[in-house]
């Protein structure tokens, strides 16, 4: 049973609370991108063993998504932050790096051809 | 390697039991081989078994981190059944199913399949015609299956409460030949089977990298030194997020905990299997005489191979309702394995991004049935470079809009 904090409301509760929506920071790339593009954000997961970055939302109370840093291998919970960012904050990753010696982010995943925009 | 019967036995009996042979043979890894199966799974070892078997492929490798099963092969609740709904699914499984009938004389060991029966109740008018749909496609693909109303349920199942408050009972899909069989046993027969054929099953053995040039895979490197092979299958199922990683390329699966849990013996109470979907509960009986009891997945990536308590609760809560006479019983052994989810709820087998690397995964909940049918066609997709079962599960269906869709059919509350 995960104990996770929402960094919107400050509640700290029992996994139940919440419901868990999958790898973060996907990239959703526009109108003129490739197929490889597209089908990487639809499809393809990251899914390590060990650091990853999530979306949640606090279903049973003040209802908003937010972002975790948690470890799939011990499920370690580093530190939970705002759904409203594209990347995992200098903060987190420095309590990830206290945590785990010689971990780095992985490169964002790069689609395949140059996107012409963004949506 | 010396045959199993009566008379070898009775034969051992005579030394107390102390000579028999090793099931199968544990050779130490060589420099090269011409496939090498990562995951000494079911479908990894029956890959394997079916390469020597029908194809004549017998420089082979299975290379397992651990022991032979003691991934999802020997955590599973080992329901065995065809009742999908699409026509891929239903060639694969079916071919499974089939298989499945004659293993232990194929084998010359006892992996104790048996057809009882699997019972898959609808609680709600929506399942209900979702079940009546999958009747009518397994009539059309040539499996035997039907829909029953609630008092044949009750008569095929007498502990089953049909007019539960929350879920009363408005039917059933049934499969009489659909039943269980021994986890461990199905992995132990392929090793067995494959070993006598000339694979080389090897233990404790970690593929810890996969080394590629520009035309493709080379080889791996390992806990027992590197071996280099122009053909790899990687068989991991909640491993394989971490082998793409390691081969440089990402897969559509999700690694997830399921989990399973056993009660007291007590006497027989039930000879089928019966799946309560609605309410994320599934159930059927031991030889030993447990009830054995599966759940639904947690939501989130995991690869802790626990499961948690809230499952357990929501599970037995709802199974109590269901089977009022268990509610006194007390739980002594739970457990939890890693699946590999996939989108559509539906496997991954074919070619990967890198040439010469084959994948065999997104089992996630519901492999052990199919473990002959995918070890058969990805034998064969190995062996001549395309097969026509293994052919629709390619990765590249994702993409191309092509989903084999079996929410639904898959069963298991995801
Ligand atoms: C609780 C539970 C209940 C289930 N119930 C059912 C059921 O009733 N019916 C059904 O049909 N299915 C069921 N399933 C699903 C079924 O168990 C799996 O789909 C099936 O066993 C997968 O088999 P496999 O050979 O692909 O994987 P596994 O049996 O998991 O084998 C993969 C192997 O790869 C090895 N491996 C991983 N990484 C490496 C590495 N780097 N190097 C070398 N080896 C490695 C692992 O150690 C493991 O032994 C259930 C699963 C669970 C967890
Ligand atoms: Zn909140």
């Amino acid at each position: 049973m995960l104990l996770l904090t929402c960094p919107h409301c400050g509640v700290s509760a029992e996994e139940t609370e919440f419901h868990p929506g999958g790898e973060a920071h996907l990239k959703r790339f526009g109108p003129g991108a490739s197929d490889d593009a597209f089908a990487g954000y639809m499809f393809e997961r990251a899914n390590p063993r060990g650091v990853h970055f999530e979306r949640w939302r606090h279903v049973f109370g003040c209802g908003k998504w937010f972002h975790l840093a948690r470890c799939t291998a011990s499920l370690e919970v580093f530190g939970a932050y705002p759904a409203d960012v594209t990347a995992p904050p200098e903060e987190i990753l420095a309590k990830i790096r206290a945590r785990r010696p010689g971990w780095e982010p992985a490169p964002a995943a790069k689609p395949a051809a140059k996107p012409e925009g963004d949506a | 390697m010396a045959r199993y019967s009566v008379f070898a036995l009775a034969r051992n009996a005579l030394s107390h039991h102390q000579d028999w042979q090793r099931a199968w043979a544990s050779p130490e890894p060589k420099a090269e081989y011409d496939v090498i199966v990562i995951g000494g799974g079911g479908h990894g070892l029956a890959t394997a078994y079916y390469l020597a078997k029908n194809h004549g492929v017998r420089k082979v490798a299975v290379l397992e981190k651990g022991w032979l099963g003691g991934g999802n092969t020997g955590r599973n609740t080992t329901i065995i059944r065809s009742n999908y709904l699409r026509d891929p699914s239903a060639k694969i499984y079916e071919l499974a199913r089939g298989l499945y009938e004659t293993l232990s004389q194929e084998f010359n060991f006892n992996i104790m399949f048996s057809p009882r029966g699997v019972l898959m109740l609808a609680q709600t008018e929506h399942e209900k015609r979702a079940y009546e749909r999958t009747a009518h496609a397994n009539r059309a693909q040539g499996i035997e299956t039907e829909m029953v109303d609630p008092a044949r349920c009750a008569e095929i199942v007498p502990i089953l409460n049909i007019d539960g408050p929350r879920y009363p009972v408005l039917g059933g899909l049934w499969q009489a030949r659909a039943g269980t069989a021994r986890h461990d046993a199905v992995a132990w027969g392929y090793a067995r089977g494959a070993s006598e054929m000339g694979v080389d099953i090897i233990q404790n053995c970690e593929v810890t990298g996969i080394d590629r040039d520009a035309d493709g895979v080379t080889g791996v490197r390992t806990t027992r030194g590197a071996i280099r092979t122009k053909k790899l299958c990687i068989v991991v199922a909640g491993h394989s997020g971490v082998l793409a990683e390691m081969a440089g390329f990402r897969l559509p699966v999700e690694s997830v905990a399921l989990q399973a849990l056993v009660s007291e013996p007590i006497k027989p109470v039930i000879d089928c299997v019966v799946m309560a979907n609605t309410v994320h509960g599934y159930l059927s009986q031991s030889d030993k005489g447990e009830l054995v009891i599966g759940g639904g997945a947690d939501g989130f990536n995991n690869y802790t191979q626990r499961g948690s308590f809230q499952h357990v609760e929501e599970t037995v809560r709802a199974l109590v309702e269901t089977f009022p006479v268990i509610s006194r019983l007390r739980m002594l052994r739970q457990w939890g394995g890693i699946v590999d989810m996939t989108g559509d709820r539906s496997p991954i087998i074919g070619p990967t991004p890198v040439p010469g690397i084959w994948i065999n995964c997104g089992w996630g909940t519901g492999g052990f049935k199919a473990i002959p049918g995918s070890g058969w066609a990805t034998a064969s997709m190995l062996a001549n470079g395309a097969d026509p079962i293994a052919g629709p599960f390619g990765m590249e269906r994702f993409r191309e809009g092509r989903m084999i869709d079996e929410s639904v059919a898959a069963a298991v509350a995801h």
